[in-house]
């Protein structure tokens, strides 16, 4: 039986169609602005990814996350170095500024100071050039996006900036993840993002700590904020913390989630409507199939088994559809690095569960309500 | 075979209409025996389709019993008298009620897939049924590619192929012409009848009623004629 339900479903393509592209639509929707959703929060804990070397991240108590911090005094670099398993603790410099190219195109950039010495701060792979390039004179690495951004058409190495009336040179393409905001960012030694950031007393915004063998990240911030007083993040809690800062400060959520909603009731409306239609043209012949005896229990299996095959194709189509989006889009740095996580497939597959049982249920209703003997009017 | 085929006693059934009841049926007591074409002959509105829903178990009656073979069919659960009609009743809608998408064998082999058997299994039998009906050249047709008259040959294999003790069609001349119609007849009087199995026609085709064995007039809910002839009045 369940094949004739298969062949009763498939033989109207008008419906069967409609029902595999509501439910494929359904699942773009949800899933691709859920993939996009999570990718967009994951980005406001981008700097901490862009630095893979620091296990614990040492900041003002007021700071926040890593655009939202609070300058501190240089001392307290000395003070965190002098925490027994500090295996080492170097400065780290974020600031935002303003940049002049030489086409006179005004520009918002983030500057990102990293360690003299070790360079500790940068991100770990170079699109162009090396890391090396900023032991040279108002050296700056730029990031992709203001690649893009700035320089869509030409390289950007070797290139001229006027940053905050200070000239910077362009010697280096860095691989970063982009921040929420998409901002350019410029990466300098700590040295030269003093001189390129307007000063302030306190210009430190966070100290970068190694932790030394047989410790664990969180006994390192315990005892790192028991004796400077200073907060401090494991790398995980402060990539956490940036994401939280998102959610708790934007729409976005709210948005997003409006969209998956509206991916749920057109889902429901498309596959509800289409599904009523094909069980309303079908009612003699089930009417007839429970006359001849076929009973309430097959009559369920035939349109659960409808359901399922047109939720295995929509959402095989709609999950497919967001991997070509992901795909198609890669290139651009907006998209940079997205990904869809195992959990949202998985969500989508909830929803179209949901809507086939939803809408299947209310089709079935007229069916299991049909007597047999309406056969015979 | 002793006893009667099918047997009513009392059989009685009201229908709400609103505030009102309305008897539709009024304590009919009939048996209908194996081995005969028995018509049910009314006008609309007569109760023929409310007793002809009743005697073969799909629509349960206010008062009364119906015996089916032996069978108490009202007094099986609800799943036994499902399996019942499975195994033992085969229906002529008068629409066909053909399921457009298969094709005519698969159609005519609903019943017996219904019953479990292997779908290829059962188409092979309904084929075989359709042969018998002078269609089997039609098997592999969906029923849009078929003649009205074919059609109803489809619908017919599909009442039989299962080999059931109870046949129930219902209006089968109502749209066909009057050499058309008797045709049909003659056809469901060389494949379903047989000396262990009941066959009922309902109508009020009165261009047929020659062809019956028996005929029982229902007028008002209740048997005003039981004979091999239609009553001079009619």
């Amino acid at each position: 039986m369940i094949w004739i339900a298969i062949r009763m479903l498939t033989g109207d393509p008008q419906k069967f169609f409609g029902l595999v592209f509501g439910i494929a639509f359904s699942t773009l929707l949800i899933t691709q602005q859920l993939t996009i959703f999570v990718n967009l929060l994951e980005r406001g804990a981008s700097g901490v990814y862009n630095v893979s070397s620091a296990d614990v991240w040492v900041m003002d108590p007021v700071s926040r996350t890593t655009d939202v911090a609070y300058a501190m005094p240089s001392t307290a670099l000395d003070k965190v170095r002098g925490v027994p398993g500090v295996e080492w603790a170097v400065p780290h410099i974020r600031a935002n500024a303003s940049v002049r190219t030489k086409d006179g195109d005004l520009e918002g950039v983030a500057v990102i100071g990293v360690d003299d010495a070790t360079l500790i701060g940068l991100p770990k792979n170079m699109i162009e050039g090396s890391v090396d390039v900023l032991s040279q004179p108002d050296s700056v690495i730029i990031d992709d996006v203001g690649t893009t951004r700035m320089f869509p058409d030409a390289s950007p190495i070797g290139e001229r900036l006027e940053l905050n009336d200070q000239r910077a040179v362009i010697r280096g393409i860095a691989d970063a993840i982009p921040s929420f905001t998409s901002t350019v960012v410029l990466y300098t030694k700590y040295s030269n993002a003093l001189n390129f950031v307007p000063g302030t007393r306190n210009r430190l915004s966070f100290v970068l700590v190694g932790k030394a063998d047989g410790l664990t990240s969180q006994e390192l911030v315990d005892r790192i904020e028991a004796e400077t007083g200073l907060r401090a993040r494991t790398r995980e809690q402060f990539a956490r913390d940036g994401v939280d800062f998102i959610i708790e400060n934007t729409g976005i959520p709210l948005n997003f989630g409006i969209t998956v909603a509206l991916g749920f009731i057109v889902g429901v409306a498309i596959v509800g409507l289409t599904f009523s239609l094909f069980i309303r043209d079908n009612i003699k012949q089930f009417g007839a199939l429970k006359a001849i005896g076929v009973t309430n229990g097959t009559i369920r299996k035939m349109v659960a088994a409808q359901a399922g095959l047109v939720g295995l194709i929509g959402y095989g189509l709609g999950v497919l559809g967001t991997v070509g989006f992901i795909y198609a889009f890669s290139a651009n740095p907006t998209f940079k690095g997205f990904y869809i996580p195992w959990q949202i497939p998985l969500i989508s597959l909830v929803a179209v569960t949901l809507i086939l049982a939803l809408t299947g249920w209310l089709a079935l209703r007229n069916v299991l309500k049909t007597e047999p003997a309406s056969v015979f009017r | 075979m002793s006893g009667p085929a099918i047997s009513t006693r009392g059989v009685t059934r009201d229908f709400k209409a609103g505030q009102q009841t309305i008897t539709v049926l009024h304590g009919i007591d009939l048996d209908v025996k194996a081995g005969e074409l028995t018509f049910l002959v009314g006008e609309s509105g007569s109760g023929k389709t409310t007793l002809i829903s009743i005697m073969c178990g799909i629509l349960w009656p206010t008062l009364g019993e119906v015996e089916v073979f032996g069978t108490d069919i009202y007094d099986l659960s609800d799943d036994d008298l499902v399996e019942f009609r499975l195994q033992n009743i085969g229906f002529i809608f008068q629409q066909y009620n053909l399921i457009p998408s298969i094709d005519a064998a698969s159609n005519a082999a609903v019943p017996l897939i219904a019953q479990g058997m292997d779908r290829h299994e059962a188409r092979e039998k309904a084929a075989a049924m359709l042969e018998k009906l002078n269609i089997g050249d039609q098997a592999g047709k969906l029923p849009n590619q078929l003649s009205g008259g074919q059609q109803q040959r489809v619908a017919i294999a599909r009442a039989l192929v299962h080999e059931p003790r109870l046949v129930v069609c219902d209006e089968p001349t109502a749209a066909l012409d009057a050499a058309s119609g008797r045709r049909v007849m003659d056809l469901l009087r060389e494949v379903a009848v047989a000396e262990d199995r009941a066959c009922i026609i309902v109508t009020h085709d009165n261009r047929i009623f020659d062809m019956a064995d028996r005929i029982l007039v229902l007028e008002d809910g209740k048997v005003t004629h039981d004979g091999e002839h239609m009553p001079e009045d009619h």
